[in-house]
């Protein structure tokens, strides 16, 4: 929902009302944040740090040794750890700071399981340690110091090769000089003596004691605390991820413009294709070349800038002497330098040692897969049973209506306004007489009343978050005057978390599901429209925290559902901000986008950045939030969304209805065939999710993740793969007539799903499209299981039977899975209740056999087709059955398109089946 | 396996409420039941195959039509007849088959579903026909009130075009009065006229090649700035343009200096060339647009008491003849019989409204109507600022159900308010319900007698009802 406008303060008001884009004075440039400016300011060069190899300390998984800065001679503690799953981590910290720095907590799953370390070379410069598999080693030279991390002779990736490694100590304010020096521009000189007694002096630079924003000043009780660290990258080209923005799959480089930066924010109409920061953050950059694809994971919840730094950008790609390489240099605000390299080699092995690391993809309730309705706001219980009633008019499925702010009494959210939603159990049977669910809005912000429990509650238990002073925090939103919720207090989440239940959070029902927006968190008053950095979580500051925030808000509250129904029920929660690991907990959406074809086309390598680091439930508001979508723009949208993890309809509150058949019966049909074509492809996301889930290989994938030898497709982003078996080209131009697609794969080939024409993989294809047209292929030598059964909603086609589209590869064969569970329980994960088929079609027999022995789950849908692309007329089909059992299936086959259809197998999705053409 | 529960045969109970066993595949309606023959092959409707009659309802689709699958969903175009016996028969689409929701009131279509479905067509008729005697009887009262209201608005309608015309001749003898009075000083005004009337050739001689519609509107907007130039110094000022309170922009019933100045882009003073752009944002309330028998468009809708009431009689939209002889009257004539001239012009704006084809609209002149929810109180004053509405895709005899109030104020980052009224039949003349489907569009529901059509002389049969 709603960034930070159209609020009744006038204070918000005299933000906004000039804004038609993103206004950008409301947010810091590198420039106006003063430690991404102090630490631009370094330039590559010599590094002061020297490692001191006599202070190593090596136990069986741990190296430890000492750096010093030979400027000021402040000592930092370097860790070394092998992880395992071919992972190295790097810790970084002040040997004896003058008091701890923060940690990032709850992020990583466990403590990472460490693989034993040895050293296989030493001299008086340098360090050689084994990280065993393939000849990988670490080279750590001490003086500058430096690593490198090599495979047989070739480097992959070097540490503070550039020498930006810096690293501000925490120090003691001049009291004698403190308030007059530092009114009057803050050039006062600080001495501090080190171990050996030399004294060394730092010149304070302005912003280091405080700093001013706006109207906002920034305590900074600590002084300057930011660090950084520079990683060279030989021989890549392409690096992708560090979500949130508004920007191309492939990251740009950043000399001559601002970083990219990370810093979860509430931005009112934001602009595309710049590295201003958005709602989320995951610190997690992804290197791809044709020899290795790697990761980089920067454990850092506080403000954080990435430059990036390309010796090819800008230039064509010819052949050149220069070997090309990208340089990344990530600067956080305060905490730590920890930091998680991931070895790859392949695409796949780098998501897998990203998923070890802070879990993967929640596997949502199938409905969640499924379309949802929102707005804001659906006005009351008549408006929601219309509505309702308009889908069923109109033929049209959907699975979840959802109830923005003004659904809650005076934005006092676990509330119902009286008048409105006076009987919000009756309006919920409603939804679940139909099979159907709904979405009720809980953000973090908590109106300030005495008479609101919620309030009470917090406040009596304490656990607001602080100001510096050490009262409440109080701030603007939506209710006016709140108090926000301190979720990195355990107990102040386990307390959320029980505000969930039937008894506690009244109105609600087992069909209601929770939606947290303005999380990062969003402060109306506040500098950068969030929460000021020197507002207290009990010893710790926002500063160190933010990015955080949002992460506990959806952990606290997916905790919730799923304790309300006794650990029974899977969860399902949207949230806005987010942080690495945030994909445990729910989807997430690109915010508050905007009508226009531009935001349309971005949500697609918004989506698949996402995807790389771990969050595949992903989508964008369809047919854009602020500003009202033409029709055909709302169509192509649908088209689009249809094909995007999280599928769901929004608009703002100012925006005229927009529900799919307002547009004429044109347009009425046009979305209602892109939703059923959703609804038919269920199986396939399901099985996605439940793969993704499983092993943490992201849903929607960029081309070269599955084709990562094809230079082709490295940069390309306005089509992706859905799994690996579907490649989707979206229609995202105005009046297009056709679009181009890039069919990977050399000697393969691909099946156009709507028209089933064979296309060669290997080339650009260009293909005519009218307004019905949603270019989407399925690759030959894919299986893919579809209920072509569209109903009202998801939950009444879990019985439905499916049919089976087998597109034979050259080799003529062709593989695809089959996941059933409950579509809504953990039993799958708890008592091994689930149906898991491997398909496989090769010499003319198809056949179905268990890939989860141990697993029990008893479906009532079968098979009722099998669609045959690319093969030739059979003169017989024979069905054989588990029990020994054969009879003979009738078929027909189209010689034109040659598509094979054998009439109703009739077998349980469940059971073992044999079919053999001749 | 789910697909063999299908069977064929039901019983049906029909028409004239005699239970008749007809034997036809599940999902057929009786009007097709001659296509699905168990003794032959069945042709799928469209024709495009035949098949063994086992497939019908085996569920499986054969016919790209869907017509193979009447009973089961398994067609993805298909329909499923229900019976319904005791209230209306009706078509479902076959996704609606055993998808655990009951939509046929005779539990017909979940057979195998495990949906525990409860005939329910016997209540559904019973209160339909409770609710169609209702309405019969609203509409028979509704129908008698109306004829009521024809009666009383055509009495009054001849009272008043009486009173009209001894007003107006009444008004005659006066002119003839002060006729020589004007003599006198038309003399005295010469040089003055003849400068009117070279501002007006001006202006035409301007729009010359124009549309007429454009030269009218030129002409008028010229004698719109000679009446407003009160002191002929050939510029229209702030304060001459203020004294015409119609033109006050958010109608709250005063016309301040701001507001003038907003008209008048910023200026002081406005000459004959820059005076046409505050034509443009004045002409509408200056001069009235609206079509013959239509009042004029208007501000703001019938909307929130907080919102200042407009008050009716302070701001009339006056016919251009009138408007002209207002003008006119102001400064050169003696003010004696201005207040019946008001009257008079009241009366006869009032006669120029569209009442409906028996002026059965009329009561509802000057009247307000209120409903009060917890937010607001929203107030509908019909004759006000109404609209009839004229959507385009109905027929003309239905234009009197629905009025249209546009272009009213202003939302914050949203549209003008406007509101759509709904009018149904009623024996009482009442709001019943207020939305705001989107951001400042409401939507009101209101009853009058005089929408209600008269009842058909035989008594009510619900139609569709051959197999109640």
């Amino acid at each position: 929902m709603a960034a930070s406008c159209d609020s009744l303060l006038p204070l918000v008001l005299l933000l906004c009302l000039s804004a038609q884009a993103v206004d950008r004075s409301n947010f810091k440039t590198c420039d106006q944040s003063a430690f991404c400016k102090r630490q631009r300011e370094l330039k590559p060069g010599q590094s002061p740090y020297r490692a001191l190899l006599d202070t190593l300390e090596l136990s069986n998984s741990r190296l430890s040794l000492q750096l010093i800065n030979d400027n000021n001679k402040v000592r930092l503690l370097l860790e070394l750890y092998r992880l395992q799953g071919n992972m190295t981590r790097v810790k970084i910290n002040e040997l004896k700071p003058l008091k701890p720095r923060y940690e990032v907590p709850d992020v990583l799953l466990s403590h990472p399981i460490t693989e034993a370390l040895s050293v296989v070379a030493q001299d008086e410069n340098s360090l050689v340690v084994s990280l065993g598999g393939k000849d990988q080693r670490l080279i750590l030279s001490a003086q500058p110091f430096r690593l490198d991390i090599v495979e047989g002779s070739q480097v992959l990736m070097s540490l503070n090769s550039r020498g930006l490694l810096a690293f501000e100590h925490l120090r003691t304010r001049k009291d004698t000089k403190s308030e007059s020096e530092q009114a009057t521009g803050q050039e006062n000189v600080e001495q501090q003596t080190d171990e050996d007694g030399q004294i060394k002096e730092d010149d304070d630079k302005p912003g280091m004691w405080e700093e001013t924003f706006k109207s906002h000043t920034d305590s900074k009780p600590n002084g300057p605390t930011s660090i950084s660290l520079d990683f060279s990258l030989p021989g890549v080209e392409h690096v992708y991820g560090i979500p949130e923005h508004a920007d191309t799959l492939k990251l740009k480089n950043t000399d001559g413009s601002d970083p990219y930066r990370l810093y979860n924010l509430d931005v009112f109409q934001y602009e595309l294709h710049n590295p201003m920061a958005l709602y989320g953050a995951v610190p997690v950059l992804i290197s791809h070349s044709t020899d290795r694809t790697m990761g980089i994971f920067w454990l850092n919840a506080a403000e954080t800038w990435v430059d990036i730094s390309s010796n090819t950008a800008g230039k064509v790609r010819v052949i050149s002497s220069e070997a090309p390489q990208t340089d990344v240099r990530w600067m956080s605000e305060s905490g730590i330098i920890d930091v998680f390299i991931m070895l790859g080699p392949k695409p796949a092995d780098v998501f897998t040692q990203y998923a070890s690391l802070t879990g993967t993809q929640s596997f949502p309730p199938l409905s969640a897969l499924a379309y949802h309705q929102c707005r804001w706001n659906y006005n009351d219980q008549e408006d929601v049973k219309t509505v309702d009633q308009g889908f069923d008019e109109h033929d049209i499925p959907y699975d979840f209506i959802w109830l923005d702010i003004e659904h809650a009494d005076g934005k006092r959210y676990f509330t119902w306004d009286p008048s409105k939603f006076p009987q919000p159990k009756e309006m919920l049977q409603g939804l679940m007489d139909k099979r159907r669910k709904l979405v009720a809005i809980v953000d973090p912000h908590i109106k300030v009343d005495s008479g609101y429990k919620i309030h009470n509650e917090i406040r009596s238990k304490n656990f607001y978050v602080k100001n510096k002073d050490g009262g409440d925090y109080e701030g603007w939103c939506w209710p006016g005057n709140a108090g926000y919720p301190d979720f990195t207090n355990p107990e102040m989440r386990t307390w959320w978390a029980s505000q969930f239940a039937y008894d506690q959070y009244e109105g609600s029902m087992e069909n209601q599901y929770i939606w947290n927006d303005m999380n990062e968190p969003s402060v109306f008053n506040g500098p950068e429209v969030t929460m000021h950095k020197d507002a207290l979580h009990g010893v710790w500051e926002h500063r160190d925290v933010h990015n955080l925030y949002g992460l506990y808000v959806q952990k606290a509250t997916a905790d919730g559902l799923i304790q309300r129904s006794e650990g029974v029920q899977r969860p399902f929660v949207l949230t806005r901000a987010f942080f690495a690991g945030s994909q445990r907990y729910g989807a997430v959406w690109t915010g508050d986008n905007a009508a226009e074809w531009g935001h349309l086309k971005i949500s697609i390598p918004m989506c698949l950045s996402l995807g790389l680091v771990g969050i595949s439930f992903c989508g964008a508001d369809v047919g854009g939030f602020f500003k009202h979508p033409s029709a055909e723009l709302l169509v192509r949208w649908y088209q689009a969304g249809a094909y995007q993890p999280f599928f769901r309809a929004h608009a703002h509150i100012d925006t005229p209805r927009r529900e799919p058949w307002l547009f004429g019966p044109e347009n009425t049909a046009l979305i209602r065939e892109a939703i059923r074509q959703r609804y038919a492809l269920l199986p396939y996301w399901y099985q996605l999710f439940y793969n993704a889930h499983r092993t943490g290989q992201p849903v929607m994938r960029p081309l070269w993740v599955e084709y990562p030898d094809d230079f082709a497709t490295f940069s390309i982003e306005d089509e992706y793969l859905i799994g690996k078996d579907l490649l989707v080209h979206p229609v995202t131009d105005e009046g297009a007539t056709g679009v181009t697609a890039y069919l990977p794969g050399k000697g393969e080939v691909w099946y156009d799903v709507h028209t089933f024409q064979k296309h060669d993989g290997d080339q650009s294809l260009y293909i005519p499209v009218t307004m019905s047209s949603i270019p989407v292929f399925q690759r030959g030598g894919s299986i893919i299981c579809r209920k072509d059964r569209v109903r009202r909603s998801s939950s009444c086609m879990e019985n439905d039977p499916y049919t089976l589209y087998v597109a034979l590869g050259s080799q003529g064969s062709a593989e695809g899975e089959l996941y059933i569970d409950d579509f809504h329980t953990f039993s799958f994960e708890e008592a091994k209740q689930f149906v898991h088929r491997r398909l496989s079609f090769s010499a003319n027999t198809l056949s179905s056999r268990n890939l989860a022995p141990d697993s029990q789950f008893s479906t009532a849908s079968w098979i009722e087709k099998i669609v045959i692309f690319g093969g030739s007329q059979p003169s017989s089909a024979t069905l054989k059955s588990a029990d020994g059992t054969e009879s003979a299936l009738e078929f027909e086959f189209d010689s034109t398109l040659a598509v094979l259809t054998l009439r109703k197998p009739g077998v349980n999705a469940a059971a073992d089946w044999t079919i053999v053409l001749r | 396996m789910t697909c063999l529960h299908l069977l064929l045969t039901l019983v049906f109970a029909v028409s004239l409420g005699t239970p008749v066993e007809i034997q036809r595949p599940r999902g057929v309606p009786l009007t097709k039941k001659q296509f699905y023959e168990e003794s032959k092959p069945f042709t799928c409707l469209d024709g495009s195959r035949t098949i063994p009659f086992d497939r019908v309802n085996d569920d499986y689709c054969d016919c790209k039509d869907g017509s193979d699958e009447p009973g089961t969903a398994a067609c993805p175009n298909g329909s499923f007849h229900c019976t319904n016996a005791g209230y209306r028969p009706m078509f479902i689409p076959s996704s609606r088959i055993n998808d655990g929701i009951c939509d046929c009131c005779d539990t017909t279509d979940e057979y195998n579903s495990g949906a525990k479905c409860e005939n329910t067509c016997k209540e559904l008729g019973r209160k339909e026909r409770e609710v169609l005697q209702k309405m019969a009887e609203i509409t028979k009262e509704g129908f008698l009130l109306k004829q009521q209201l024809i009666e009383e608005a055509k009495k009054g309608r001849e009272e008043k075009q009486g009173k009209v015309t001894d007003m107006q001749e009444n008004k005659k003898q006066l002119e003839e009065k002060v006729e020589a009075l004007r003599t006198v000083k038309e003399a005295a005004e010469q040089p003055e006229k003849e400068a009117k009337e070279r501002h007006l050739k001006a202006w035409e001689g301007e729009c010359s090649c124009k549309s007429i519609r454009l030269e009218k509107d030129k002409a008028k907007m010229a004698e719109a700035f000679l009446e407003l130039d009160d002191n002929s110094d050939g510029f229209v000022s702030v304060s001459e343009l203020q004294s015409h309170a119609e033109l006050d922009p958010d109608a709250d019933g005063t016309l301040t200096e701001t507001e003038v100045q907003g008209l008048m882009g910023g200026a002081a003073q406005v000459d004959t060339s820059t005076f046409e752009s505050v034509w443009t944002n004045i002409k509408d309330k200056y001069h009235s647009e609206s079509q013959p028998e239509e009042p004029a468009p208007v501000e703001t809708p019938p909307d929130e008491v907080k919102e200042p009431a407009v008050d009716n009689d302070s701001e009339p939209y006056p016919e251009d003849d009138i408007s002209e002889e207002d003008d006119e009257d102001e400064d050169d004539e003696d003010d004696y019989h201005e207040d019946d001239d008001k009257v008079r012009v009241n009366i006869e704006k009032e006669l120029s409204f569209d009442f409906g084809p028996d002026a059965e609209f009329t009561y509802m002149y000057s009247q307000c109507y209120e409903l009060s929810t917890s937010e607001y109180i929203y107030r509908l004053c019909p004759f006000n600022r109404a609209l009839w509405g004229r959507e385009k895709n109905r027929p003309e005899n239905n234009k009197y159900l629905v009025m249209k109030y546009e272009h009213g104020t202003g939302c914050w980052q949203g549209p003008n308010r406007s509101t759509t009224v709904k009018l149904t039949c009623g024996k009482e003349t009442v709001v019943t319900s207020t939305s705001e489907p989107s951001r400042c569009e409401y939507l009101m529901e209101f009853t009058t007698p005089a929408v209600c059509q008269e009842p058909a002389n035989t008594e009510p049969s619900p139609h569709g009802h051959e197999e109640l």
